[in-house]
């Protein structure tokens, strides 16, 4: 599949050619995807003078940037993470707002990712080209749903890109978690979620499915969970697991970071039972890997028939296609006659790679 | 199916035996007849149809996908059954459906999910039947066969498939009772389209336990033990119970379910060669023996095979029917075809399976050959022939000998082994003692044993009063095992464990001493995750998370220096050679014994050590150095 990667264009070529190409909009480098019209990075991995930022998921809203334009959650996110202090100054963009940065305008569109998640369509002339950061289409009680942007160049992820992966509906997961709950109720069900977008996901789903005790936080959840309350998305009754007593653990349900579902801090538990919820969790190896009991397939990206469905719908002449399976979603694009590059950009999907449990440990 | 194989689903990923038990029991007091009764077939692999091949299934999913994603995607998954379960093009029901905002409350069963289009924006709408299928045709014909078995048939109460929305268009999923009778008498060339069809209407589990069921390979934990237990909790009746009544049972066992839930009498077992739950010994600790009086007992050796019941009754035209039953009752006669007809005469026999080659007993490695396998090869036969070295009676013809004392039994097995007349069959000696002292001289040189001293593993000691009792009676029969081999090594990698134990590394991987290019170096020899008490694991727990050198996935690289690491004294029952072990060698049950938190690394066994003890064991066994 290298032939054909978009890479870092030859400037004296520039010169001769009339129309604007998408690769004199955006073009990847190792700081990330580039906007020298506009001058800025779409989540730059490394500190940059200008970013344009599509949500707080660590590996793609990273501090140290001079200047950070993202929606005001996505910047909200960043200070609870890293401080006040995150970014040299800051601009907040509503979704369906247009900015004109440069010979560029950037509008903001939501991805249906995380709260505050937005795929930023970038147009210079008459082209357009979408990074959609990272998306979904399923559907999701705590942030807004993905908005399809007619484009010209699509820039999708592939994180769960292999048709192997269909997430199904995640309202099924949960009601096999509240199955297992009733069946073992000595038992505490410990659920391993990413802290941020995911693990309020899931607690509003178990909130749809009709279960009002109240659920239980790992440390690391609580700040993000409140914030998500603060903007009005109930989620219950939530209590932090600290200072439980062992035998008042039995029965409950506690949503925590995937790598403490497999360390000493599970020990605090009556005979836990450990969960994930996850896209990985659709192929048996990964979830046995990671000695999961009961794997719940809920993820925050799409599916394959979310990806390809997407891309179709964007009427998107070019693909390019990033963090990944690139391989088998650039085969499924030319097979439609689309143009399809895999993206030359590293850095994104480590986290929650690396939250794997059975990956880290002692968090 | 779709609540079978979510079962299934939960079972595989579940460590606990008493959890499996919990998620059986719920399943049959939720499912109704006979769906759950072809569930207890399956878990106790007494259903039989022809298998499907692997090419069959191979087939089906190059029919239906890019050869390019299905190279990618088996790739990926590893599994050729979960690769054809998750991708498996979606049929009839289409992505635009849920377009442009959420279903009501009922969702598709394929998406209930959908994005919102920007206003004004339908240029880029496609046929819906594009996205959703792969490169086939786009209309979604309705199987001509869709009603079938919904008529007059009974369908069970799956209740997930029952609750399922349905699309019109989309047929309901077959219940497992659809599956496993229609597969019964589903000819060759039918299959292909019938399994086609069915994972059409199934959801990414249930194709899965499909595609695991008809291909034969529904490996997933559970012992026909497990299965059958579970169904005795429905009733609070003891295992036993369905143990003995079960070679009279066939699926979907409706007359079983109908007793343990009180609606019906007991079955009766017209098997003329009945199981008969066995009686298990307890292990001697040297403080027992104080209370024990020689004279009350009876000493045998205790043979390093496998237990085995052999049964042999007259059925109703008056042939002998011959069953071999394992210690938990799985019949496992279709594995021995060469002892079976030795034991032509009615009777129940207890003993223990062995090979036996110019009249001397082969160690339990060379016995490993002959477990396990459905089908037998004429040479498997040739090569290692089965024996049957008897201990007890429990049955003579009709008669039922289990209320009577040991050494009464003892002297009718003497003499039904007599009338036998059969050279695969034969007595076990017993050992004459007077006193504790003198067992033990002779269990230290079982060269008492004559020639077949390398397949004891020790002296059993039985009650000359104790009636055959099931299960493990206190004080009646006591086993007095060998001392095991010991060596001392080194920990080098830790595992995390699972269920209860996966906050803690608790499988470890060991090694020993030897010279190797680099000069002195460990080499991994065996793995062992128990033999240590609670108060030890967390002492191990602790010395691998301070003394981690290297993180592998679940993998910890602990420090293993010649002045720096944890000495581990593991017990072990015996050597074979391997060639999957990087040092050539495979220890048989091997356990931590004792942490040598005083001896320095540098101070730990040489894989010469292990070298010899195989020579040693090899010389023993020459007879058998053939067959490696």
């Amino acid at each position: 599949m290298a032939a054909g990667r978009v890479r870092p264009d030859n400037p004296s070529r520039t010169a001769y050619i009339r129309q604007m190409r998408p690769q004199d909009i955006l073009i990847p480098t190792p700081a990330g995807l580039c906007c020298k019209p506009g001058n800025f990075h779409i989540d730059p991995v490394r500190p940059v003078e200008r970013a344009v930022i599509t949500h707080g998921h660590s590996d793609h809203a990273r501090a140290g940037h001079g200047a950070v334009l993202a929606t005001q959650e996505t910047l909200d996110i960043m200070r609870l993470r890293y401080g006040d202090n995150f970014a040299g100054s800051t601009q907040a963009i509503r979704y369906g707002e247009e900015i004109k940065l440069g010979d560029v305008t950037v509008k903001f569109h939501p991805a249906g990712h995380v709260l505050g998640s937005a795929q930023i369509a970038v147009s210079c002339k008459d082209t357009c080209i979408v990074a959609s950061g990272d998306y979904k289409d399923a559907r999701d009680p705590t942030c807004a749903p993905l908005e399809i942007v007619p484009c010209d160049v699509f820039i999708t992820e592939a994180t769960f890109g292999l048709p192997v992966f269909r997430h199904g509906n995640a309202a099924n997961e949960v009601k096999k978690l509240l199955a297992s709950a009733t069946l073992f109720p000595e038992r505490a069900h410990l659920v391993g979620a990413y802290s941020l977008g995911k693990a309020q996901r899931v607690i509003a789903l178990i909130r749809e499915a009709g279960y009002d005790a109240p659920i239980f936080l790992h440390g690391a959840m609580e700040k993000i969970t409140r914030y998500y309350e603060n903007k009005g998305i109930a989620l219950g009754e939530l209590k932090p697991v600290r200072g439980m007593k062992k035998a008042d653990l039995a029965g409950t349900i506690t949503l925590a970071p995937p790598t403490a579902t497999s360390d000493i801090w599970t020990r605090r538990f009556p005979d836990p039972v450990t969960a994930f919820a996850s896209g990985w969790m659709r192929v048996r190896a990964r979830a046995r890997q990671g000695g999961i009991e009961l794997p719940l397939v809920i993820s925050d990206h799409a599916d394959w028939d979310g990806l390809t469905a997407t891309i179709a719908a964007t009427g998107a002449g070019e693909i390019w296609v990033t963090h990944g399976q690139e391989d088998a979603l650039v085969h499924w694009c030319r097979t439609r006659g689309l143009a399809a590059q895999p993206l030359d950009l590293v850095g994104y999907g480590d986290e929650e790679e690396s939250e794997m449990p059975g990956e880290g440990d002692d968090a | 199916m779709n609540r079978f194989a979510a079962l299934l689903d939960r079972l595989a990923y579940e460590p606990g035996r008493n959890n499996k038990l919990r998620l059986l029991e719920a399943y049959f007091r939720e499912v109704g007849d006979p769906d759950r009764g072809y569930a207890l077939a399956a878990l106790t692999g007494a259903l039989s149809f022809k298998h499907a091949k692997p090419g069959l299934i191979r087939d089906l999913i190059m029919e239906r996908t890019d050869p390019v994603l299905f190279a990618l995607s088996y790739d990926y998954v590893g599994d050729l059954s979960e690769t054809v379960a998750l991708m498996w093009p979606k049929v009839g029901v289409t992505h635009d459906e849920s377009f442009p905002g959420y279903p009501p409350h009922q969702p598709s069963p394929a998406r209930e999910e959908g994005a919102q289009r920007s206003p004004g924006q339908s240029k880029s709408k496609l046929p819906s039947s594009e996205i959703s299928r792969n490169g086939r045709s786009a209309l979604s014909i309705p199987s001509p066969l869709a009603g079938e078995g919904q008529g007059g048939r009974y369908r069970g109460l799956d209740a997930r498939d029952a609750l399922r929305p349905r699309n019109h268009n989309n047929p309901p999923p077959p219940t497992l009772t659809e599956v496993v009778t229609t597969l019964r008498t589903l000819g060759k060339t039918e299959l292909p389209r019938r399994l086609a069809r069915w994972l059409d209407e199934l959801d990414e589990t249930g194709r899965w336990a499909l595609l695991k069921l008809v291909t034969g390979a529904m490996r997933i934990g559970i012992s026909a033990r497990l299965a059958k237990a579970a169904a005795a909790n429905l009733g609070n009746k003891d295992p036993h119970e369905v143990e003995l009544i079960w070679p009279g049972l066939s699926p979907p066992y409706s007359d079983l379910f109908a007793w343990l839930e009180g609606r019906g009498d007991k079955p009766v077992n017209l098997d003329p060669a009945p199981f008969r739950p066995v009686m298990l010994a307890h292990a001697i600790e040297d403080a027992d023996f104080a209370a024990l009086d020689p004279t009350d007992y009876i000493a045998e050796w205790k043979w390093d095979g496998i237990r085995v019941q052999a049964v042999a009754g007259r059925d109703t035209r008056g042939h002998v029917q011959v069953r071999l039953y394992s210690r938990t009752g799985e019949d496992i006669t279709g594995g021995f075809p060469d002892l079976a007809p030795s034991l032509h005469l009615p009777g129940a026999i207890d003993g223990e399976l062995l090979v036996v080659r110019a009249g001397r007993v082969q160690s339990f490695n060379v016995l490993q050959q002959r477990l396990n396998r459905k089908a037998v090869s004429p040479k498997l036969l040739k090569d290692f022939p089965m024996h049957l070295r008897a201990y007890d009676l429990l049955a003579d013809d009709d008669n039922d000998l289990r209320e009577l004392p040991f050494a009464e039994r003892r002297a009718k097995l003497e003499a039904f082994v007599k009338k036998l007349d059969d050279s695969r069959i034969d007595l076990s000696p017993t050992i004459a003692f007077d006193s504790w002292e003198g067992l033990r001289t002779a269990r230290a040189d079982p060269a008492g044993a004559g020639a077949d001293a390398e397949a004891v593993e020790g002296v059993m000691l039985k009650r000359r009063d104790a009636p055959y009792l099931p299960g493990r009676p206190k004080g009646q029969w006591w086993k007095w095992k060998r001392d095991p081999h010991i060596i001392d090594a080194v920990l080098m990698y830790a595992q995390r464990g699972h269920g209860k134990r996966s906050s803690f590394y608790s499988d470890y991987t060991f090694g020993v001493w030897t010279s190797g290019e680099d000069g002195e170096q460990l080499v991994p020899v065996g793995k062992a995750y128990f033999g240590f008490t609670d108060d030890e694991l967390l002492q191990i727990d602790r010395f691998v998370r301070r003394n981690t050198t290297e993180k592998f996935g679940p993998v910890r690289h602990v420090v293993h220096e010649p002045g720096q690491g944890l000495v581990l004294e593991v017990a072990f029952e015996g050597l074979q050679r391997s060639t999957r072990h990087k040092s050539g060698i495979a220890m048989r049950f091997p356990r931590i014994n004792r942490l040598r938190w005083d001896k320095p690394p540098r101070d730990a066994d040489r894989l010469e050590t292990l070298e010899k003890l195989l020579k040693e064991d090899a010389a023993k066994n020459l007879v058998t150095s053939d067959s490696h």
